[in-house]
């Protein structure tokens, strides 16, 4: 494979990486709160796709969208019921409690349909391979980089340009003094939540070919998520954005070049990384 | 006042020793005799109070938060696992030294690099510091064996004297139950000392200690080098009575569960690792038995009702209760 190939292949993972550990990047940026079962709402979206479109036959587009109401919803519910509880307590309890979640959400798959990998029936349209012009490469690759890209644009302009993303930015940078000028922060944080893990669920579903999708996907891919996360810095969909292309990208050409050492490279240089900037390449020094 | 008054005084005084504090061992005594045939999930469980309480000294007093202490564990089991299969040094309680001197070692210069930093940076600088040892170790399979470790060690006798008993693990229970023990009272003497007060002073309030003149980030790295050590005997103890080592001792796996084991049972107190470790071996070994499919359900909802009701672990909700108890009395 071609270096442009390997680019492409790398950018798709990325993408998807994107895709699920935003969300996660927000509300902890937010709330401060610890969600180690973010994978799991990614993982959860990605069955609901799988299984919707191969038993109920619905689309690709379709199953996306059922997805994310589905978690979104979830999220919602759970996140008032018992995440809200736990907004004081400390990161341990939160620890604790969000490894439990995970647990369950692990067994309760495993026990609803199996231990086994899913894997997506793609449309026609996707399938197969495309001309790019310049190279010949993977359709639904290339799907998944437009459409994270096109998500990017539209989280990016949600962010920066409208009034709710003045809102989650200031109380990301100052919960305490958005508070006080009436942003209403437990409100804000419940949407953000829902949306993010949402997110994760169209992530999960769509990064299903690239990931694989089986009852143990959250905890194995919790520290490239925890990681995306550090790196990209708390609270910055930018960050996040480039953190992930950067880690999706070395992690492709590295498993290729150096099937037995990759990862060893990409931890070392995380650490290399937040030795330099404990706050992330994009965030800001503790507030 | 006669000698040994005194010195019980400066016990109960000094040290806080109480006399229900010689309960989990004399539990512990009888359990050898009355569960002859589960000696081997004793033994388990005993390595696992270790790590658990190596964690506490860090975590539960210092307030550093880490994802990563089975980098430890690993670096203790795998030094004994590579002094027997390549260098013939098979003595054990030999081995628990060198063991410790690897993950002291590896705290120290670990602790030293990265504990200027706190929150999601430190919480992800001690999973990648894990997870590069973890990939090393996968690497360097001539030595370590790769994925498929290195399994039918043989160990010398205990003091020369007691072989390893591959059958009923008499002997590893009671090697494991005494090196715990030593390790206990050498944490509990820290603890009560003024260097582990200042620790706790470090958790409560950064800042203040800094103002007061205490070397904090001295002290930290002391702790996390002591604590590391200590995790690298317990994971020797794992080898040596298992008589195998694989990747798993580095894993994320181990990291979480022993963090499982210590909030369950309650963080910066003394006997939480041992009521974490009980309930949360117990549960797992029973359900896994009951449900081989579906064991993790069990163990996930405990976490979240703990997580939820019972702040501060299991001995949270002791304290708890007494303190409702004697405020109706």
């Amino acid at each position: 494979m071609d270096l442009i190939g390997i680019l492409l292949g790398g950018c798709a993972a990325g993408m998807v990486l994107f895709i699920v550990s935003v969300g996660l990047s927000v509300t902890m940026g937010l709330m401060g709160f610890v969600n180690l079962a973010h994978g799991g709402f990614a993982m959860l979206g990605g069955y609901a796709i799988v299984l919707s479109m191969r038993h109920w036959g619905l689309g690709f587009i379709a199953a996306l969208a059922l997805g994310f109401v589905v978690v979104a919803a979830l999220s919602v519910v759970l996140e008032r019921t018992l995440y809200a509880r736990l907004y004081r307590a400390s990161e341990l309890d939160q620890v604790l409690f969000t490894i439990g979640l995970v647990f369950v959400m692990t067994a309760a798959v495993t026990l609803a349909f199996g231990p086994e990998t899913r894997r997506v029936i793609l449309p026609a349209w996707l399938d197969g391979q495309m001309d790019l012009g310049f190279i010949r490469y993977r359709t639904y690759s290339v799907a998944v980089i437009v459409a994270g890209t096109a998500l990017v644009l539209a989280l990016w302009l949600g962010f920066e340009r409208t009034r709710y993303g003045a809102r989650i930015r200031a109380a990301v940078d100052n919960r305490r003094m958005a508070q006080s000028l009436g942003v209403d922060v437990g409100r804000l944080f419940t949407v953000t939540f829902a949306l993010g893990s949402g997110l994760a669920a169209i992530g999960g579903g769509l990064g299903a070919e690239i990931l694989g999708l089986d009852p143990q996907y959250p905890l194995r891919y919790l520290a490239y998520f925890l990681i995306v996360v550090a790196v990209g810095g708390l609270g910055r969909v930018t960050g996040v954005f480039v953190a992930a292309l950067l880690i999706g990208v070395l992690d492709f050409v590295l498993k290729i070049y150096f099937p037995k050492g990759g990862t060893l490279f990409i931890y070392a240089l995380t650490l290399a990384l937040l030795l330099w900037r404990p706050q992330g390449l994009f965030g800001r020094r503790a507030a | 006042m006669s000698l040994g008054q005194a010195a019980v005084q400066r016990l109960a005084g000094r040290h806080r020793l109480r006399w229900w504090e010689a309960l989990p061992w004399l539990a512990a005594i009888a359990a050898f005799f009355a569960f002859p045939n589960h000696l081997a999930f004793g033994t388990q469980l005993l390595v696992t109070i270790l790590f658990a309480l190596s964690l506490d000294l860090v975590l539960g007093y210092a307030g550093i938060i880490t994802l990563g202490h089975a980098a430890f564990f690993g670096a203790g089991a795998y030094t004994v696992g590579m002094l027997a299969q390549h260098a013939g040094w098979t003595e054990p309680l030999s081995g628990l030294v060198a063991a410790a001197a690897v993950a002291g070692a590896i705290g120290l210069a670990s602790g030293y690099v990265l504990l200027r930093t706190h929150g999601l940076a430190l919480l992800m600088l001690t999973l990648c510091t894990m997870a590069l040892l973890e990939e090393a170790a996968n690497m360097a399979s001539a030595f370590t064996g790769g994925f498929d470790g290195m399994p039918g060690l043989r160990f010398a006798p205990l003091l020369g004297a007691f072989a390893f008993d591959p059958l009923y693990f008499r002997s590893q229970y009671v090697y494991a139950l005494v090196v715990l023990l030593a390790c206990f009272v050498l944490v509990r003497m820290l603890v009560h000392s003024s260097f582990g007060q200042s620790l706790t002073g470090i958790r409560e309030n950064t800042l203040r200690m800094h103002a007061v003149g205490a070397p904090v980030r001295a002290r930290l790295v002391t702790a996390y080098t002591i604590s590391a050590a200590l995790a690298g005997v317990a994971g020797a103890l794992f080898t040596q009575t298992t008589a195998f080592v694989n990747l798993s001792v580095l894993g994320l796996d181990r990291a979480a569960g022993v963090l499982i084991v210590l909030i369950l049972g309650g963080y910066g107190r003394l006997y939480g690792a041992f009521v974490g470790a009980i309930v949360y071996l117990l549960l797992e070994h029973l359900l896994a038995q009951a449900y081989p499919t579906a064991w993790q359900l069990g163990i996930g909802l405990v976490l979240i009702v703990v997580a939820l009701y019972a702040r501060n672990g299991i001995l949270g909700i002791a304290d708890a209760m007494r303190s409702r108890g004697g405020r109706a009395g």
